[in-house]
């Protein structure tokens, strides 16, 4: 239950202004892929192509290709609907639905497309997804309460049992820990571990230290100064980026030496 | 160890030295009401000059005797809430002015035998003749025309809702600030100031070219009363709908949601609680509307319960008519009493409107807590 995602020189454009220039990149299927850099350098702009989320905002637009196990997602005909439902999606700032209890939260992605589901395959999918998320401990007892009652990272993980109850193939994560204490960032990077045996997933980080903790393979991102386009200056292993990178540019971030 | 506590001194200390005492404010309201009376008995008394010589004389008093003990900036302060509470009570005098006054004649009209369950149907000018001139109670109602306000209002809010409504989620969520987008908003805010007898002349005129000359009934008034309602529900509810966070609507995509569905699922049951208290207030901004209906729906002494045909009453129609044409010219007082009793009832629909809103806003607000 996991795809691979090829990225072919996609350039990334706001309008008439090009964010993310050229980048090829390939994300393995069953891995964890942090991408980092200096604010600015598109990360997350680059990351919200990859389910089209991109397009939300007014003007935005991709040229190039996005291969999710050789279908591009860019394809003529392809609904982006289709592909947000194979490809999750968790924020920066943990954000459940306020109308909704913990147990709907879970349940969104699929009452909210109005499938029909039995109260039983309900629980039995809430259950399933809080574990998934390292969540069901703390909230089995106050399903019915709401979600934005619980703590910060606790509402992060909903999220994340949120974005797992739909089943995706790969599950992009947008700086998830940036809003979080230590603690709540520990449980998340531990269930990020956990979640690479079934998903892909692909996380944008500021934090290096967490970078190398949760990932398998890191790309390093970078801007060469305000109005230009941000690029992908390497990809590789974590532990190659972090202890034996190819370019200066990687090697200068990474040691703390710019960024 | 030995004790280096001072001694708490219990009246002065080096900080709290240079203040007014606690009770000074009471001590110059005092001498500001006596030496106020004072005055006012010089050129004759009355009570609302007594108020206003005596607010002079405490904030003069206060701020002066201030500035001499505490300084400058206390006295700045001190005449700074003058100011405040000043203009504060004098907002509020006409409102409880208002109030006062309907309740005093309203409550002996609202409390006559049948005045909520019958019309004026049949009532002449020999009853009110007779009950002023032999004491017999007073006769006839309004539940004509309070069942015509109900049916013209809510008719006038079963088309503006879904129009205002639809509108504001256009301008918010598929306009993208677009020209046709700010066209909408420029026309909307053109129609926020239309008078709202210009209103009733087009209803009237429409109707009159639609479905003939002297079409009045209570539908036409609702089409007038809906021209009013519909740019106050589409700006509050596109107020409400910005403020739902963009993040919630994100959420929803990247779940494999559609746009429709998210409005309908996520954006709109976040908004309810202020969308539905904008309609309520647009319903209580339109309910005491008088020229549009009496230009649209005429006006009638009898209980008429079909709004898509005949002359129709309403309230501000019937205290309208009750004191410019009473039913006995030689004896206007029963007549007055009647619109005073309907005026009372019409401010208790607003307000129970304006409560309904609040609890409407409180029942379907988001859920916090834990």
């Amino acid at each position: 239950m996991s795809k691979r995602i090829d990225v072919k020189d996609l350039n990334v454009y706001y309008g008439d202004f090009l964010a993310v220039e050229d980048v090829t990149i390939n994300i393995e299927a069953k891995s964890v892929t942090a991408f980092i850099g200096p604010s600015g350098c598109g990360k997350s702009t680059f990351l919200r192509t990859l389910n089209r989320m991109h397009e939300v905002l007014p003007g935005a637009r991709v040229e190039g290709e996005v291969l999710l196990d050789g279908d591009n997602l860019y394809g003529h005909g392809v609904d982006p609907v289709t592909v947000r439902s194979q490809i999750g999606m968790v924020f920066q700032r943990p954000n459940p639905f306020p109308t909704m209890s913990i147990r709907d939260n879970v349940l969104a992605g699929v009452k909210l497309n109005n499938k029909k589901i039995s109260k039983g395959e309900a629980d039995v999918l809430v259950e399933r997804s809080l574990k998934g998320a390292n969540l069901w401990n703390e909230v089995k007892d106050r399903l019915e309460k709401p979600g934005s009652g619980l703590s910060g990272g606790q509402q992060q993980r909903l999220c994340i049992a949120r974005a797992i109850a739909v089943e995706p193939q790969v599950i992009l994560m947008d700086e998830p820990c940036s809003a979080l204490d230590p603690i709540s960032t520990l449980a998340i990077e531990d269930l990020i571990n956990e979640l690479k045996d079934q998903y892909t997933v692909v996380i944008v980080t500021h934090n290096m230290q967490q970078a190398a903790r949760v990932s398998d393979r890191t790309a390093f991102f970078n801007i060469a100064g305000t109005g230009k386009p941000g690029k992908l200056i390497e990809v590789g292993d974590t532990h190659t980026i972090f202890s034996n990178p190819v370019q200066k540019a990687t090697e200068d971030y990474v040691s703390g030496r710019f960024g | 160890m030995t004790s280096t506590l001072t001694p708490v001194r219990s009246k002065r200390s080096a900080l709290t030295k240079g203040q007014l005492p606690k009770y000074a404010p009471y001590a110059v309201l005092a001498a500001a009401l006596i030496a106020g009376a004072a005055i006012l008995a010089l050129v004759g008394f009355n009570a609302f000059g007594w108020g206003i010589v005596s607010a002079i004389l405490f904030a003069v008093g206060l701020v002066s005797w201030s500035a001499a003990v505490e300084g400058s900036r206390k006295a700045k302060d001190k005449l700074a809430t003058c100011l405040v509470v000043g203009s504060f009570l004098i907002a509020l005098l006409p409102l409880i002015s208002v109030i006062w006054t309907v309740l005093v004649n309203g409550i002996p009209g609202l409390l006559a035998p049948g005045f909520m369950t019958t019309s004026m149907n049949g009532v002449t000018g020999v009853f009110d003749n007779k009950a002023v001139e032999e004491g017999a109670p007073v006769i006839g109602g309004i539940y004509h025309a309070l069942l015509g306000t109900i049916q013209i209002t809510l008719l006038a809010t079963v088309i503006s809702v879904p129009v205002g409504l639809l509108t504001a989620i256009y301008l918010v969520e598929y306009g993208e600030d677009g020209r046709l987008a700010r066209a909408i908003t420029f026309f909307v805010d053109v129609m926020t100031g239309i008078p709202s007898i210009v209103a009733g002349l087009f209803a009237a005129a429409f109707f009159f070219a639609v479905v003939g000359p002297g079409t009045k009934t209570g539908a036409v008034a609702a089409v007038a009363l809906s021209v009013l309602m519909i740019p106050v529900v589409v700006r509050s509810s596109e107020e409400m709908l910005k403020i739902v966070p963009n993040e919630l609507r994100e959420a929803a995509y990247a779940l494999g949601v559609r746009k429709w569905r998210t409005i309908i699922k996520v954006v709109i049951p976040t908004a309810i609680s202020g969308i539905a208290s904008g309609v309520t207030l647009a319903i209580a901004r339109v309910i005491g509307e008088t020229a549009p209906i009496l230009v649209t729906a005429g006006f009638a002494t009898s209980i008429n319960s079909n709004v898509f045909s005949g002359w129709m009453a309403s309230l501000p129609t019937f205290i309208y008519t009750q004191i410019l044409n009473p039913t006995s010219p030689a004896n206007p007082d029963p007549s007055s009493q009647r619109a005073w009793g309907a005026a009372l009832v019409l401010i208790i629909l607003v307000m129970v409107l304006n409560l309904g809103a609040r609890l409407i806003a409180r029942i379907f607000a988001p859920k916090s807590g834990r």
